[in-house]
């Protein structure tokens, strides 16, 4: 009743002032363990936190590009080893600590020390030194060139945090951006609020209250009926068409950073003979996987690069669809039909469902997929920690993470000198169009090589409300940065 | 009846003690590392290790178990690994929507199933009793997450009577907390009621065939009075043994129910622990549940006492 009430009052309201909504609740499938970037690998912790709460020296917009934040602009020299950042002045922390130079100084060299939990350590690996001549200008001297350092430093993991508040941060966060911590109830939802003392330009929201909802069906109805005003990552897309067929909600389909692959320990036969592996490509459609795994949503991959970044290279065809030829192949490498291998799949729908399709392929070519569901963290202990697994769908979701192939230690065991070579000729790299030559040559080796089946990039499901503007279309880091986001008529 | 207390007391105690040690041990058997949980796929080694360190994970199991044990009984729950806070006061903020679930769906379940239950009694083998008890054949099969998908879709979306799901905290009022918990609870409350009503007809059919209501029928008592005031109070026990055993049942059913109406509760807040490795939350949470059962049935069993003084004496059975 009281509801009817609220809702008659609100259309009444809305119909004579024309437009007053100046607050935004937004609905997000996981809660953030806790709310400090620089100590947590949770994506969620950036969905509520990135630029709205936090801000580093150089931010990533929508678009996936390095804009500048606190540092209002840089340079590097040219043997690309010394970054030098001009900063913002009379920026303040929200509890009015101050912002220089010896901020940033804390906050990298943090991330560096022994006793550092940062999840993303290895971004600040090549910093050697940062230097103050001014209060308003950081001088970072990297150890060796790294071309990737600068997107690096727009990641939530390399936000600028006050020595002052540092160790309240996870329960009481404290930033320089637009948006001030208000409450958090745990188990259901946190508020942020328009902080009056941001140094940039004011937001056009006053509140912000991100909701956390995991059952599908529960958010499709939160959306339906006017609770929640965006669920900018949805979590189920065969509850969409629902969702689309009401006028006053917008779906956006967009790209997300992740890689879903499946893949193939090659410690471990049959694995090792790159024939299977490329017969293993040959057997899977990609397009009939998105279909039935994802309801058609989803861009296939060919490489473990998607098509919105930098450099990107269509590799799609290398190895197309040709059950034919994956079972000469499988003949050629000696894998006798009835061959059975294990598929490990962890919680999300995309792996649980996505396995299943795989192995309805699988068995067309003569091999038996045994599905092997887990949860997380038994996925992080076996799979990943101990590389004991055969094959597993999986979604790499890290940003540009062309890196991890190059590493002697990781889970899929892919040992490539040549690789390496060309990863570490790309870090080397100071010339931003040879750069890109080279991250199409990476990709390349690995369609080559085929280490993990790529199957497609992950889509961003994203459904508000038609009136709202500013929400992020694509996902290129993880991030529900509100602070553009206004409603419209 | 001191006796029976000390003896339970010590009940308690031990089962608290079992319940304790078998957590810790499953949990440290479990795969999974809750450092490399909380930092994902791109942490380093060293990382890894400082966070270990950081959470007291380097440390011997034994020594671990004894620590939190000593915590738990200094009345110290510990900092959840994953949220940073109180286990004391994420508990604390969560039992106050699961505690008042738990008694909406039994208070239900108790005012539905007994009063239905002794009407099939009364009306053994004609219409009312079949019905009912095709009814209850229904709701016992029924899973209480189905219902709450059933009823959301009925309450909430088509007639937009009750929220779908969600809490607005106690703070917004008795009346809109109330209202999101209905749902959940008559979800909850369904099934058990089913079991209770043909527990209570059952019970009720027995002592219709005594001799005491034969002899209150025989002193000129109508039928409808035989019935509440003698055969009723006397099946009881039976009724209230059922009850005890129910509360185990609703227990474990909240963490799916919570799930289904994203109600911040105690159940959510284990299933979620348990998927996020957070040792100290599950391993309290689990020793403080395993407790409220042990203390319902103590409570059942008082409650035998007050419904048959003759167990008094310790002659029961």
């Amino acid at each position: 009743m009281n509801r009817i009430l609220a809702l008659a009052l609100a259309g009444a309201l809305a119909a004579s002032t024309a437009e007053a909504k100046d607050t935004l609740s937004l609905g997000m499938v996981l809660e953030p363990p806790h709310l400090d970037p620089t100590a947590g690998a949770a994506a969620a912790i950036r969905e509520v936190t990135y630029a709205n709460l936090y801000e580093g020296l150089v931010r990533i917009d929508a678009e996936g590009k390095v804009r500048p934040a606190l540092a209002a602009s840089w340079s590097v020299s040219p043997d690309g080893l010394t970054y030098t950042f001009r900063l913002h002045r009379n920026v303040t922390f929200q509890d009015g600590s101050p912002f220089d130079c010896s901020t940033v100084a804390f906050s990298y060299g943090r991330a560096l020390t022994p006793d550092s939990v940062n999840a993303q350590k290895g971004l600040f690996e090549p910093i050697r030194s940062v230097t103050c001549p001014d209060p308003h200008t950081a001088v970072v001297e990297l150890k060796r060139p790294t071309a990737s350092f600068l997107f690096g430093m727009g990641w939530g993991d390399a936000v600028m945090v006050s020595p002052r508040s540092i160790a309240a941060d996870k329960t009481h966060p404290i930033g320089t951006g637009p948006f001030r911590f208000v409450r958090w109830v745990r188990g259901d939802h946190i508020v942020l609020e328009r902080w009056p003392g941001y140094w940039g330009k004011k937001p056009a929201l006053k509140e912000i209250t991100f909701r956390f909802i995991t059952d599908p069906n529960a958010a499709a109805t939160a959306m339906l009926s006017g609770a929640l005003d965006a669920f900018p990552n949805f979590p189920a897309p065969e509850v969409l068409a629902r969702l689309r067929a009401d006028a006053k909600l917008r779906v956006v389909v967009g790209t997300t950073e992740g890689k879903t692959v499946l893949a193939l320990n090659e410690a471990k036969k049959p694995f090792d003979d790159i024939r299977v592996r490329r017969a293993l490509a040959m057997a899977i459609d990609r397009k009939g996987l998105i279909e039935a795994a994802m309801s058609g949503y989803g861009v296939p991959i060919g490489s473990h690069y998607v098509p919105t970044d930098p450099g990107y290279v269509d590799l799609t065809g290398v190895y197309p669809y040709d059950p034919a030829r994956a079972r000469a192949l499988l003949a050629e490498a000696g894998v006798r039909p009835g061959t059975q291998i294990a598929i490990t799949l962890p919680p999300p729908a995309y792996a649980r469902r996505g396995g299943e399709v795989i192995a309805a392929y699988l068995a067309q070519v003569g091999i038996t997929a045994k599905l092997v569901p887990v949860e997380w963290a038994q996925w992080l202990d076996t799979v990943f920690a101990h590389g004991d697994y055969d094959a597993t769908v999986i979604s790499h979701t890290e940003p540009r993470d062309l890196d991890i192939y190059a590493r002697r230690h990781y889970y899929f065991h892919y040992h490539s000198a040549a690789y390496r070579a060309l990863w570490e000729q790309y870090q080397r790299t100071t010339d931003p169009k040879q750069a890109d030559v080279l991250l199409g040559e990476l990709q390349r080796k690995l369609a080559h090589d085929e280490p993990n089946v790529f199957l497609f990039a992950l889509p961003k499901l994203g459904v508000w409300n038609a009136k709202l503007h500013g929400l992020w279309h694509n996902s290129p880091i993880p991030a529900n940065d509100v602070t553009g986001v206004s409603w419209g008529k | 009846m001191t006796r029976l207390l000390l003896r339970r007391g010590v009940g308690l105690a031990l089962t608290l003690l079992a319940a304790s040690l078998v957590v810790f041990v499953v949990l440290g058997v479990l795969p999974g590392d809750p450092a490399s949980l909380m930092l994902g796929t791109a942490a380093r080694a060293d990382t890894l290790a400082a966070l270990r360190h950081q959470l007291g994970l380097d440390q011997p199991a034994p020594l671990r178990y004894l620590l939190w044990l000593g915590g738990f009984l200094r009345g110290d729950l510990g900092l959840s690994f994953t949220y940073h806070v109180p286990v004391a006061g994420l508990i604390g903020a969560r039992a106050a929507v699961t505690v008042p679930l738990a008694v909406l769906a039994i208070a239900l379940s108790t005012l539905v199933a007994i009063p239905l239950g002794t009407l099939a009694a009364s009306r053994r083998g004609r219409a009312a009793d079949t019905v009912l008890m095709a009814a209850s054949q229904l709701g016992m099969a029924a899973p209480n997450f189905w219902l709450g998908f059933l009823l959301i879709l009925l309450f909430s979306m088509q007639l937009g009577w009750l929220p779908g799901g969600g809490f607005p905290g106690w703070n917004h009022g008795a009346w809109a907390a109330l209202k999101a918990l209905l749902l959940p609870a008559v979800a909850l409350a369904l099934p058990q009621a089913a079991i209770l009503a043909r527990v209570t007809r059952a019970a009720v059919l027995e002592t219709l065939d005594q001799d005491y209501v034969r002899t209150a029928l025989a002193k000129g008592l109508s039928e409808t009075a035989a019935l509440w005031r003698h055969a009723l109070p006397n099946a009881l026990v039976a009724v209230v043994t059922v009850l005890g055993l129910q509360f185990g049942y609703l227990l474990a059913g909240t963490v799916i129910i919570e799930n289904t109406f994203a109600l911040p509760g105690l159940g959510r807040l284990l299933f979620q622990a348990v998927t996020q490795r957070d040792l100290p939350v599950v391993q309290d949470l689990v020793v403080l549940l395993a407790g409220s059962v042990v203390v319902v049935n103590f409570a059942v069993d008082v409650l035998y006492v007050w419904l048959d003084p003759r167990l008094a004496g310790g002659e029961r059975r």
